[in-house]
């Protein structure tokens, strides 16, 4: 199966993520949006590893490395943002990112 | 055409569906479901890849830990659909229309990059837990002891943070 079709896949996600980046003003579907994007490039890194096996290269296990760290910052990303999208709630009771853009009060 | 073409283009046709109803669905909740079944395909892309580690990791963090935060979050705020208001229309074009116009040019850009194929069929041990570890603490220390750092900054920062 050749490696484009996994190409493809992953600019269609990717293109899907910012779509919804450009689209949408609730703040959490936008981290959502930046999510699917990182899914996306991860998906991509998981395929050239396995392109990489096939071809020969014993080095291949980096690239799952480099998505395992990529989800370890994922993780941390999301547990910051979504306290202070918490917090903003608090203050504003809304999370349109227009209102959120004022930062002050 | 065979099983492996199959059920890439079956988990291929499920990721894209489910990831154009995160950003089409009104109601927050769905998006979050729609989330969910992305990344259970994307999971799927993975163990077709020889990935088994990350697969079993990509269930347990994204769909277990990440998309459930997500859920708690927004059942936490009560939004409804009616309460997020709506961009101007000709916003919501311009942002399809660039997005779209994005993909023109990577997929013009990246159809002809001559690659080596895949082959289905050469099972390999590369995802196992066995050789990602060897390589995780003999090549990859440094960044593992700084992502442990950047975990405990983010967790006293989620704390101080909501804390307020």
């Amino acid at each position: 199966m050749p490696v484009q079709y996994y190409i493809f896949l992953s600019i269609a996600l990717f293109c899907i993520g910012i779509m919804g980046v450009l689209m949408r003003r609730n703040a959490i579907i936008i981290f959502m949006c930046i999510e699917l994007m990182l899914n996306a490039v991860n998906l991509l890194l998981v395929a050239f590893s396995k392109m990489w096996v096939d071809a020969g290269r014993i080095d291949a296990a980096a690239a799952q490395l480099f998505v395992f760290f990529v989800m370890v910052v994922a993780a941390a990303e999301v547990s910051v943002g979504l306290a202070i999208i918490v917090m903003m709630y608090r203050n504003t009771h809304s999370v349109d990112i227009n209102i959120l853009s004022r930062l002050k009060n | 055409m065979g099983i492996d073409l199959i059920i890439f283009t079956v988990l291929s046709a499920v990721a894209i569906a489910s990831a154009l109803g995160v950003i089409l669905s009104k109601n927050p909740v769905n998006s979050v479901l729609c989330m969910i079944t992305c990344f259970v395909a994307i999971a799927g892309h993975y163990i077709m890849l020889n990935a088994q580690f990350l697969f079993v990791v990509h269930l347990i963090v994204y769909t277990g830990a990440i998309m459930v935060l997500f859920l708690f979050v927004l059942m936490m705020m009560n939004l409804n659909a009616d309460i997020e208001p709506q961009k101007r229309n000709w916003l919501k074009y311009a942002g399809a229309i660039s997005g779209g116009a994005l993909l023109l040019v990577l997929v013009a850009a990246l159809r002809d990059a001559s690659v080596p194929a895949i082959q289905s069929g050469n099972a390999t041990d590369i995802g196992l837990i066995k050789n990602l570890g060897k390589t995780l603490f003999t090549s990859y220390v440094v960044p593992f002891e700084l992502s442990s750092v950047l975990f405990l900054s983010a967790m006293v920062g989620a704390v101080v943070i909501g804390k307020k």
